[in-house]
């Protein structure tokens, strides 16, 4: 007893609190900011924070809004976002922001109270089995116990979520080991007993690429957010690749910007609302190399009509998405960087050149599909056209530093069509989960980390409504955020499926009794600004650019647009719907297989 | 070449970290993602490293049983996957407790029975046995079946274990 109320000098230097122990954790890690909202479980660490500098809290207005700030913050930063949270509620609200997170992966911690350890179990007040709950939905997650191995899994935690593929991970922390005392350890020197995956690539497997890309008549590039993932260099050497070879490139959704829109290499995104030219050139490529990405269901369109005559090679760092859906002829577990590296070097050494009359003619027949314009677009009339929005948008905020979330919906995808990014890490949107509500905390996340920079919010009138709460969190902070709505009155892509698959039958989409956004903005502290003609769209946008403040600008526009091009479910590549403005015969109608296809 | 759509059943060994939630963990991922598990058995196995091995018998085209060799290798606890059946030669192992009340004739028979089939009583009344049965799961299986007609209760197993043959470790 005695012992302990006279420790011995350097013991009582070295011993910290859990609180502190995490926060100082986090700083060692690098951190910066941390998002989050108290509680009980966590008012330790809060106290902590209240007598600290070295790390700024944001605080939201609910734990979900900070989860996607989380992710705003690292997508577009390339670091770790940190989020911290209640016990019980707070842990479950955070559960959609985390599995968003594993998706896209997205490096995320996300810190959670917990009842103390003497109570787990016991159906405690805020209590919930929070390693339970999101085990499948985080790379990883930790309960700790021991106030002494709170650092350890503190560093563990950020190997985890930023080696191999990027993921979410939860660090569940019961009140008392907040508490209790125990011993720091620092970053240095950390090694995982088990969890170090592959970073270089095999290279006979890199042979055998180079082998068929040096054979390739009809070659194509399909990239995605692995690359942008793998860092700046990561998009540097997908450039460089692309315009050694000569071949044409083509992105997901989620790796946007990966390569520049202006290169004549590239070919817009495929997929379901992807590039004409970029679907039949994945149908039609006789070799497709897989850069980053994973041939989801959104990409690939019916699996046993997928580019059906090519031979393909997948560059992944994650092998479970390896011959997952598409079974490919060369297998490349890596890192994207180091693989496109090893790539070009051996393209060099072997002194190796394109079949330049192979590709002339295959860019020839692109050209032909190209000319389709499958993404254009006609603004006539008094009402405003949603990619007539997007495109002056584009057009008036180009030549600036600008970052673009979005929401998920019609505005989501006429935002990936028509707003051309240069640059990897200023395009962040929910792909894999599609979660409503994820572009306002986003941007707020993205603002934070780019003080200076115009962050706008691509929206749709109903996704905005989803956490419309953080308005309250940009006005503290005062982010000059810019919440740009494409208003149609409707769920518009529930409204286009209900019309192309459900005769029509607009059951629930209508988004009746909507709030005046305008007046929304200034009960927020916000400017809120209104565009109902395609004559004021210009003026709207521009004072929107220079205020300097966060802005709600509401775009009424058509209701009845409807987004094209489209792949129906259950359909092919070559099997594509083209919209009104696009020249040549519209598709076929869904088939019965596809209805039942989300 | 159209994906291969044969069923083929395999026995995959796994090294993981013995921590709580691991199994969970392992048997969520199964579940979650659709996939079979025909039986699994774990214990741990190198108590100085904490190491548990996991046995589990699935089932799956050969794409899926991929798709599970590297799911399960994903997992950050898990330090070593195995297809026992591809790497080849192995042996598998289960063992199996059964409970037969009777009395007469079918206990003379059970008695018999458990003889031919090397079982051992390792309980017995009056009026019941238990017997415990090591060996392959269509020996087991062979037993339970012969045994039902005599006045079998209760059946407990373990699973499947499984060890490669010859001089190599795992």
């Amino acid at each position: 007893m005695s012992a302990a109320l006279t420790p011995a000098p350097d013991a009582a230097q070295t011993e910290l609190s859990g609180a502190e122990i995490v926060l100082k954790a986090l700083v060692d890690q690098g951190v910066e900011i941390i998002f989050g909202y108290p509680g009980g479980a966590v008012l330790p660490i809060y106290d902590a924070l209240f007598q600290q500098n070295a790390l700024r809290h944001i605080l939201v207005r609910q734990e979900g809004g900070a989860v996607h700030a989380a992710e705003g913050y690292a997508r577009s930063t390339g670091k770790v976002g940190v989020v911290l949270v209640t016990s019980g509620p707070g842990a479950t609200n955070a559960v959609t922001g985390l599995t968003d997170a594993l998706m896209d992966s997205i490096p995320i911690i996300c810190l959670t109270g917990q009842v103390p350890t003497h109570l787990i179990g016991n159906d405690a007040f805020q209590e919930a089995d929070t390693t339970g709950i999101t085990r499948p939905c985080t790379k990883h997650n930790y309960l700790v116990k021991d106030v002494n191995q709170l650092a350890r899994v503190m560093h563990e935690a950020f190997h985890v979520a930023t080696q191999g593929r990027p993921g979410p991970i939860v660090i569940d922390l019961p009140k008392d080991v907040l508490f209790a005392k125990g011993k720091y350890v620092g970053p240095e020197g950390f090694k995982h007993r088990s969890y170090n995956p592959r970073r270089e690539p095999d290279p006979a497997r890199i042979a055998e690429a180079v082998d068929i890309l040096a054979n390739a008549k009809r070659p194509i590039v399909y990239a995605g957010g692995g690359v942008i993932n793998a860092g700046p260099r990561g998009s540097a050497l997908l450039a460089d690749f692309v315009r050694m070879t000569g071949f044409p490139c083509t992105l997901t959704l989620m790796g946007l910007g990966a390569f520049p829109a202006s290169d004549p290499h590239f070919l817009g995104m495929l997929g379901m609302h992807g590039s004409y030219e970029a679907n039949m050139t994945m149908h039609g490529c006789d070799a497709m190399i897989a850069v980053g990405s994973r041939f989801d269901d959104r990409v690939t369109g019916r699996l046993n009509a997928f580019s059906p005559n090519s031979k393909k090679i997948h560059i992944d760092i994650d092998p479970s998405s390896i011959n997952k859906n598409v079974r490919v002829e060369v297998p490349i577990v890596g890192d994207v960087a180091a693989t496109l590296e090893a790539i070009i070097a051996e393209w060099k050494r072997r002194k190796l050149v394109a079949d330049k009359k192979a590709l002339a003619a295959w860019w020839e027949q692109i050209e032909k599909w190209r000319g389709r314009n499958s993404f254009g677009f006609k603004q006539s009339g008094d009402v405003i056209k949603p990619q007539y929005a997007v495109d002056r948008l584009y057009q008036l905020t180009k030549d600036r530093e600008t970052f673009i979330t979005t929401e998920v919906g019609q505005h989501q995808m006429w935002a990936a069509q028509l707003y051309k990014f240069e640059k990897p890490n200023r395009w962040m949107t929910s792909g894999g989960l599609g979660t409503m509500g994820y572009g306002l905390p986003a941007a707020m996340g993205v603002q934070l980390a780019h003080p200076g920079a115009m962050v706008i919010d691509i929206a749709g009138e109903a996704s905005i409504l989803m956490n419309i709460q953080e308005l309250s969190t940009i006005a503290q902070y005062c982010l000059p955020v810019k919440v740009f709505i494409l208003n149609n009155r409707y769920m518009g892509m529930v409204r286009q499926w209900q019309e192309l698959l459900h005769g029509s039958r607009y059951s629930e989409s209508y988004m009746d009794s909507l709030p005046d956004f305008v007046k929304l903005a200034e009960a927020f502290h916000c400017v809120g600004m209104r565009a109902s003609k395609p004559g004021e769209l210009d003026d709207v946008i521009k004072e929107m650019l220079s205020n300097g403040r966060p802005t709600i600008v509401d775009v009424a526009v058509d209701e009845k647009e409807n987004c094209f091009p489209m792949i129906p479910s259950g359909a092919a590549h070559n099997e594509m719907l083209l919209g009104p403005s696009a020249s040549g015969a519209p598709g076929k109608p869904v088939s019965e297989e596809g209805m039942v296809l989300v | 070449m159209p994906p291969q759509q044969t069923i083929e059943r395999h026995t995959i060994a796994v090294i993981a970290d013995n921590e709580p939630g691991v199994l969970a963990r392992i048997v969520g991922l199964f579940s979650g993602r659709g996939y079979n598990i025909e039986s699994l058995t774990v214990a741990e196995t190198d108590p100085a490293a904490h190491l548990s091995r996991f046995t589990i018998v699935t089932s799956g085209t050969p794409m899926v049983i991929e798709q599970i060799k590297s799911q399960l290798d994903r997992l950050v606890p898990v330090h070593r996957v195995c297809d026992m059946t591809l790497v080849g030669a192995h042996v598998e192992r289960e063992l199996a407790l059964l409970k037969t009340v009777g009395s007469g004739d079918k206990r003379v028979e059970s008695l018999r029975l458990a003889d031919v089939f090397r079982a051992k009583v390792i309980d017995s009344t009056t009026e019941s046995f238990v017997f415990e049965i090591t060996g392959a799961t269509d020996k087991v299986d062979a037993f339970v079946k012969i045994l039902q007609p005599l006045g079998l209760v209760e059946v407990s197993r373990t699973g499947v274990a499984a060890i490669s043959r010859g001089a190599q470790p795992m």
